[in-house]
Formats: structure tokens, sequence, C-alpha cells
């Protein structure tokens, strides 16, 4: 007597996950762990090459027509904003775009109208008048908001580039809807479950919170049923679950639409799929409904879609990131709080895309690397870095003690619970300048405008270390307060006038939200500290008798060569400004995080901080994340690593990114001992504390010959702190940045 | 008195320099004057930098975890390693008595006496043939080969793995009469695990220069990686065809 399958999802074993929304709980009760090799996997179909040729095709014309395609000026992204729009509808087997047409890029905006009008701008087009009149006369947007309360200080402060990026002019991001929610339980069960919170926020005293969650609730219902209804307008009904692997991708990929849709964020990261999609896949193969190479081709086609969003930004913005940043970040691997590894097929079928595709840098792939994880997994990674330099990894024995065994890393660096929890992003403050301001008393060493409350500037010949740190201490009180009051309004106003409906409509109604804020210039501050102590560094004033240079005498140890009498500087320089951030009160009582992460924002940072004590020149990039100053580090790399390493994720609990370049001879001679080797690399940093690294393996002539020829490079992804970007939209300044940072090679 | 040895520099992830990854000690001093050394920086022995045994050990002991995954070790290279035997010698030791593998890079121009105790700690040696031929070897090395020889001999004797690298510089090494000789010279040594033809590289030239120093190979091509297959090919055919006679 052989029991009757009545639904699909009686195919999967019954939990916790049947009676709440507990995708987690139908992950570990239904996932196959792999520990096998790479041998299954099957390469693109020719529905997937003709697919990705149009898309090629579409970006070299983008590219050349300076980076946007087109731009709908007319309509206001909402979920259900545009008519469906399609590659190629008869060989997509996942649907959906932003708007009508790949590339073309909707207005979003809420976050900002002037954001909305510059990009228009740019792109050689004019925004719709009646947009622009609604959202001046009739409706406040965010950056609106924003700018009605920042004090004069913070307007100063900005201004000045000590705190820096701050998203109050567009979508904040850094949020992760659970997109699997709707593919494992359609929407309608959502909106129930949605319903029944606000039963539970009916009290006797509604107070302003109770209020501001009520309609916040109220609002996710509503986002829920767009999404309904967009998913709709392509022919799907999404109220149900998915009822096969295609089915769940597009579930999955339509809440994902749905969020990127009505939300410019700065990183909409898709969370952590490819285990929860692999139960599918993995019973539809065992079922011969599907074979391998439709399984990969629909991870494929899933991939081209994530790879051809797109966001209109400014030109600032593309200056300050790279080209067109959107951190689809996709966290794959991972070990089980139970042992068992979280990777399977699909994650190699994940990291497949990129020989299928080529090399991109979205979806931004992250390794959760584990020591634990299986030979084979580890060593597909390594191969894939060495050929395509496209992932980055990131300590899951760390997060997962954290954060537990199902997290999502949004943007680059920054681990969170799925569903559970999030964060208000705060970009980062510049400590380079913070140093100097501590020893000018709080007066801009460019400008020469007391920016920071007035104190006695240094006046000795001499820098003396313990007078130094004591100023930079009091200057990062000021610092932490002003950056933490600065993210309290702006997150206030994000949530007021531009709230992320449907992001937290798949989420649970209680969130733990951190405040993550972050710092650039670590190594410099730290190497410039490290002159003061060790070696004699007299200041030079200018006649404004301004701080402006330094003369340094002897010789001091500096950070990235595993010497603890600097690396304890860098670390003690975390610890102290982490300190500072929890002393503060915080908006929705959020807990204040920190991250040691520029991406490449550590070029503009720089040109806007003047001489440091460590020689660095004036408008020099400062070195990026938690990167060594390039030159500086003599040992080699694993001596890097270990410096890094030591910097306390404690302390910087929103992630340590280190960008780690290397020409392919220096991993070993032949292919396997390079493998080999970088896969030992990678077990050993982690086992030492790493948190994060970028992999990237190429040959510094293939860079210099892609700035001069770029239509020879159309793909050339390099990693960058925290994220790939493709390098040949880099702008030049950034190029060299690159090339300069330290690759690591042995003659 | 502590026992202290001149350090040109340290290399924390060298993959080119024995199996796995190696924590890499340049030593300084050198008495051979290769045409093409590239690192003419680490000849004088009166340059470098003093460290003792323990500063030295204490770095390469902090890398360990990366030796445990990836198979690898120490590496003492220079520069000539067996000039500060003693050195080197009570720095193995250290590492034997931690687990940590040792792989010494010797030109094997060194007395025997001299390097006996060293390669009681010694895993495997990095041993550079540079001619088989006297008067060819002096021409580019600036020494003859005796004691190169003897070296040889008796690693084979105690057996100690040796891997083999000889660099191919057109016009000096790369005929086919010197690739067989060389393997002539390797057919009877059993404790050859690999043999590997590294192409010349200018990569060094900067450090003659800088020196104030003549670099006498200005005029010589690197060769291209099918040069380097090719002869890899001769000497292993040829040392293949030598061992199955004897």
């Amino acid at each position: 007597m052989g029991c009757i399958i009545m639904t699909y999802l009686d195919n999967f074993i019954r939990g916790n996950w049947n009676a709440e929304i507990d995708v987690r709980n139908f992950i570990q009760l239904n996932y196959t762990p792999y520990t096998g090799d790479a041998s299954f996997l099957q390469g693109p179909t020719e529905a997937t090459k003709k697919l990705w040729q149009k898309i090629t095709t579409l970006m070299e014309e983008e590219r050349k027509k300076g980076g946007v395609l087109d731009v709908d000026t007319h309509t206001i992204s909402t979920i259900c904003s545009h008519a469906p729009g399609y590659i190629d509808q008869d060989l997509e087997k996942i649907v959906g775009l932003q708007t009508d047409q790949p590339l073309k890029r909707a207005i979003m905006p809420f976050g900002g109208l002037r954001m909305v009008q510059k990009g228009c701008e740019a792109a050689g087009k004019e925004l719709d008048p009646l947009v622009a009149e609604i959202f001046t006369k009739y409706r406040k947007t965010h950056n609106q908001g924003v700018y009605d309360v920042y004090t004069p200080e913070m307007l100063k402060a900005k201004k000045a580039g000590i705190i820096t990026g701050l998203p109050d002019a567009y979508g904040r991001g850094r949020i992760i809807g659970d997109y699997r929610r709707v593919a494992l339980y359609g929407v309608d069960r959502l909106i129930e479950e949605k319903q029944a919170e606000l039963t539970h926020l009916e009290y006797d005293y509604i107070d302003y919170e109770t209020t501001r969650d009520r309609e916040e609730i109220r609002e996710q219902i509503l986002a829920l049923k767009e999404l309904k209804e967009m998913a709709r307008l392509y022919g799907f009904d999404i109220s149900g679950p998915a009822q096969d692997a295609r089915q769940a991708i597009q579930w999955l990929y339509f809440a994902y639409l749905g969020a990127v849709k009505e939300q410019n964020g700065a990183a909409m990261s898709i969370g952590r799929i490819s285990t929860f999609l692999d139960i599918y896949l993995e019973n539809d193969l065992r079922q011969g409904r599907i074979s391998e190479q439709e399984a990969q081709e629909l991870i494929d086609h899933l991939v081209i879609k994530l790879r051809i969003v797109r966001f209109l930004r400014t030109p600032e913005y593309d200056k300050l990131f790279s080209g067109d940043p959107t951190w689809v970040t996709e966290s794959i691997g991972g070990m089980g709080l139970d042992g068992r590894t979280l990777v399977t097929k699909t994650s190699f079928r994940m990291l497949n895309t990129l020989f299928n595709l080529g090399p991109a840098p979205e979806p931004n792939l992250t390794v959760l690397w584990s020591v634990h994880l299986p030979q084979g997994f580890k060593e597909f990674c390594a191969k894939v870095s060495i050929a395509t330099s496209s992932i980055q990894y990131e300590s899951d024995d760390i997060m997962r003690y954290h954060w537990g065994d199902d997290y999502g890393i949004a943007c680059c660096v920054s681990a969170m619970r799925l569903g559970k929890q999030m964060q208000f992003f705060g970009a980062r403050c510049n400590l380079a300048k913070a140093l100097l301001y501590a020893l000018n008393g709080g007066r801009d060493e460019i400008s020469g405008i007391q920016v920071a409350p007035m104190f006695a500037a240094v006046d000795t010949e001499y820098l003396d270390y313990e007078d130094v740190w004591k100023r930079f201490d009091m200057l990062l009180d000021w610092l932490a307060r002003l950056y933490i009051n600065s993210l309290n309004l702006i997150h206030y106003m994000h949530d007021k006038y531009a709230y992320e409906r449907l992001q937290m409509a798949l989420h649970d109604r209680e969130v733990f939200r951190t405040m993550a804020c972050g710092i650039a210039g670590l190594s410099v501050v730290t190497d410039s500290l490290s002159a003061i102590k060790y070696a004699k560094v007299k200041p030079i004033r200018d006649s404004r008798n301004i701080i402006i240079d330094f003369e340094v005498e002897g010789d001091y140890p500096r950070f990235g060569n595993n010497d603890e009498r600097v690396d304890s500087i860098a670390t003690e320089i975390v610890k102290l400004f982490m300190n500072k951030l929890r002393k503060q009160r915080t908006y929705r009582h959020s807990t204040p995080t920190l991250s040691i992460l520029t991406i490449t924002s550590n070029v503009v940072y720089g040109q806007a901080t003047g001489n440091t004590p460590d020689g660095r020149k004036k408008g020099e990039p400062l070195a990026p994340g938690a990167n060594p100053m390039h030159g500086r580090d003599v040992n080699g790399a694993l001596a890097v690593l270990k410096s890094i390493a030591k910097l306390p994720y404690e302390y910087a609990q929103d992630g340590i990114s280190y960008t780690f370049s290397i020409i392919p001879k220096a991993l070993g001679r032949e292919e396997q001992t390079r493998i080999t080797n970088l896969t030992a690399l990678l077990d050993g940093y982690f086992r030492e504390g790493g948190h994060h690294i970028n992999v990237n393996v190429f040959e510094k002539e293939m860079l210099l010959d892609a700035m001069e020829h770029p239509e020879k490079y159309p793909q050339l992804t390099i990693r960058v702190s925290g994220y790939a970007v493709n390098f040949i939209r880099l702008t030049r300044e950034q190029q060299l940045d690159v090339i300069n940072r330290t690759i690591h090679g042995q003659i | 008195m502590t026992l202290t040895g001149r350090i040109h520099s340290f290399e924390s992830f060298g993959t080119l320099d024995g199996p796995g990854i190696r924590f890499i000690v340049f030593m300084q001093g050198c008495p051979l004057r290769c045409l093409y050394c590239h690192n003419r920086d680490t000849w004088d022995p009166k340059g470098g930098i003093e460290f003792t045994v323990d500063q030295v050990f204490q770095k390469v002991e902090s890398y360990r975890n990366f030796f445990a995954y990836s198979g690898g070790g120490l590496t003492v290279s220079g520069g000539e390693p067996t000039l500060q035997a003693e050195f080197v010698t009570e720095l193995f030791k250290r590492c034997h008595a931690s687990g940590i593998h040792t792989a010494l890079d010797t030109s094997g121009f060194v007395e025997i006496d001299r390097v006996k105790e060293l390669l009681n700690f010694t895993d495997l040696i990095l041993l550079d043939i540079k001619h088989p031929e006297e008067n060819k070897h002096l021409e580019i090395t600036g020494v003859g080969t005796y004691k190169i020889k003897k070296f040889m001999h008796y690693t084979t004797q105690i057996g100690i793995p040796l891997w083999i690298r000889y660099v191919l510089i057109p016009g000096y090494t790369d005929n086919e009469e010197t690739l067989k000789e060389t393997a002539f010279l390797l057919c009877n040594m059993a404790n050859v695990k690999k043999i590997e033809v590294l192409p010349y590289h200018s990569l060094g030239k900067y450090k003659w220069e800088r020196l104030g120093e003549n670099y006498k190979l200005s005029h010589v091509r690197e060769p291209s990686a099918e040069d380097v297959r090719k002869a890899s090919r001769i000497l292993h055919d040829c040392l293949s065809l030598l061992t199955n006679k004897t």
C-alpha cells in the first residue's frame, strides 16, 4: 500500500515549517548535503547561450552609451508599475524584469528626487515634469525629510568628508527579504500571518511605537497583494506554494523582483537561496521531472536575471562605488549547527554559472567558508576563483557562532539572520581625517574650517604618542555621537518616507536591528600612530597654523607584517571606536555594529584627506577595507592575512574586509598545486580568525592592457573590498588604485 | 652568547620552493657569483639584519596552520644558507621538535663536514644545478663543481629527498648535450624526487643596477614555455633511459 501524494509539498518531510513560517526548519529536514566533486555539472544549454548573447550585446550598448541604456522617465516604479518585460520570452525559463525592457532603468523617487533628476540628466534624459511636481509639491521624499532635520554640524561634517556616503538621498538597502518564503508558502499564507500579527498589536494603550508597527504591517500586507498582482501580469498565480523546482525559482525571483522594483537600496542582496532551491531541484531530479542540464539551466536563467538588475544612479555615486553596483549577494555553503555541511549540488550549480555565463560581478557570489566544508567543494571554489576572480569568502565558522546557520550576507560583509534581522546601513566615517582633526584642534586640514568643536591643537615640536592618543580618543567621542545622531535621523526618515514594504513583509514581526557603522582608513591611522610611537614625527605647520605635513625620522613597524607591535594598535583603534558607538542612543533601539569596509570609496575618501603621519600624501587613496597600505607589507601574503585576522570580529560585527590579489604563478607552478595552495590559504586564514577575503587572481599586465583596450575585456571581473566590479567600468583613478594595490607575486 | 643569523628577508607565502605553503627565510651571504643571480643583494655576508633563532622560529611557528592545511613548512634559502649552517641547524631542530617540515634550498657548494648535523634535521633539499661541466660552471657561477658533486653524492648516501632545479639559460644551459650530461649526473641518485626546469628570467636585473653593477646577461632572452617543455622532455627522457639501463 503506497501512500497517495496529495500535493507537491507532501514530497517533503513535515515539521515546524508546516505550522509556522520557518524556512530553516524546512531546509534542515529536507536538504541533501553533497560531499562529492564538480564532475556532475553541465554546461549551458543553447537557450542559455542565446539569452546570454542577447544580454551581452545589450550590455555592450549600455557601456557605449556611457553606462545607461535607457530610462523610463515617466513611470514611478512600484511593484506593479511596469508592464511585463522579457529578454526573449520563448527562451526564458525564469521571467520578470524591473521595467518592460531589459536594462531599461526605472525611476524611484521615494528615496530622493534629486538622485532621480541627476540620474536622468546624466543619461541625457529629462525627468517627466509631472513626477518632479508630485515629489516637490505633494509628496515628501526621504531625502527631503533628512535635509529638513540635519543639524548644521552634520552638514559641515558631511561636506568636509569625515562622515561620508550616508544613505540620505536614495534607498538605504542592506535589508534582505526572505524571498524563499514566497516559494515555500505562497503569498496568501504570508498575508494571513501578517494579519495575525496585527491582532497581536491591539493593546489597551496604543502608543507611538504600536501605531507605527501597525501601519508598517498594514503596508506589508498591501505590498504582498501587489506582489501577487505583479506575478499575475506575467501569467502566474503565486498565491499558493510553488509546485515544482521551476516554480520555486520563479516564485522566489518574483519576490526579489518586487523588492528591486520598489526599492533602489544601496545593496539588494538575495540571501541564501542555493541550498533551499536544491531541495526542489533534487526532488524533481529524483522523480525524473527534470535532467541535470535542465536544473543547471534554471539556475543559469535565474542568474542572468540577477545580473541585469539596474538602478538609476548619479555619476557621483558611480564614482564612489564603481559603475553599477547592486550587491545582489548570494551566500553559498557553510555548515549546519548539527555539523552537516550546507553545501549541496546547487551550491556547485550556482558557482558554475561563472563558467556557463562567464565571470561577472553580480550576483555577488559569497562562499561561507568553514574548515569543515567538503574538500570537493573547497577545491571547486578555488578553481573558480583562479579562473574568474568572482568569489568572495567569509568565515562561516565565526558567523555561525554569532548568527546561527541560516544567515545571509547583505552587501559585502554584513551578516544577518534571514527574515529575523535587518540593519540600518550607516556607510562609514573617515578615521584618517579624524586623526588629523585630533592634531589640529578640530579644524579641517584642507579647508581650515572648524568642523569638530574647538580645542587646543598640538603645539609641540614632535608628536607624543600618549598625547596624540588622548586627543584622538576625545575626537572620536565627538565623531561617534555625531555619526550615530546623523544615522538616527536618516533612518527615521527612511522608515517614514521610503519604507521597504515588501522586504519587511518577508520578515518576522519582531526583527533584530543593528545600526551598522563603518570606518575607512584603518591602516593609515594605524601606521601613523605607529610612526608616532616608534619613530620621531615632526609636524609641519602652514601659515594658518594648521599641521599640513609630517617629517618622520627613523623606522617603525607597519600594519600587514604580522608584527604585534603595530597590529595591536589597529585592534585598539577598532575597540576604542566601537566602544564609543556602543555608548550612543540609537533609533529603534538598534544595536550599534561596525564594519571595516570601503568597497572602492577609499579612493574618494583619500582625495579628501590631507597628508598623514605615515607618509601617505594628500589625495592618495586610503587602503581599501582593512587592507594594509600598498607596498608596506614586506613579508608576503600570509603575514598580511595574520595581521588582518587579528582584528576582532567581536568589535566589528558588521564585517572586516580584506582584498587579496595574486598573480597565478605565485600560487604554485601547476594548476592542481594552485588549487591546493589557495584552499590551504583559505583554511589557514579562517582558522586564524579571519572574517572576509576577496580573492583576485590575475596578471598585472592584463589589467594594464584592459585599461588601454577595454573592448577586449568585456567581462573582466575583479574583487575590490567586499565586492566584485567589472574592471573596465572603474574610473581611471580606481583602475590605478587596483593595480598599485599589493599584487602578491614572488620573483 | 646567543646564536644569531644574518637574514636578508622573509616571505610568508612561498609556493614554489618545496611542497605546500612555505615560510621562506632568505639568508644573507653567498660564495657563488652566478651571472643571472636574482638575489644579487644577498651576496655580501656582512649585509642583512641579525636575528636570533628564537625570533625566526616564532615567525615560522605562527604560520603552522597554513603548513598543516597545505603540507608545507619552512624553507631556508638565500644567499647560501649553508654559510650559516650552525644557525640553520638550530632553527631546523626547533622546527623538528614542533613537527614542522624543513627544506634547504642550496647550491650544494659546501664542505660536507660543515653540514652533516644540519642535514640530520633537513627533510628536503632543493638543489640548483647551474651546469654539469666544470668550466662552464666556473664561468656561470665563479666556482667549480667538485664540492657540489661531493655534496650530491653524500645526500644520496644518507637518502635525503632531493628536488633538482635546473635553470634554463639560452646560450648557456639549453643545448641538448648539456641537458644529457645533467641527466647523467643525476641517473644514479635514488633520492632525486623531482626535477624542475625553470626558465631564466631577468627580474633580478634591477637589483644589480641598484648596486651599480653590470648585469652581464642583458643580451639573453627569456626562454619560452615551449623551450622549457622541450628541455624538460630531453632531461627526463634521457634520465629514464639511463636509469632503465642501470
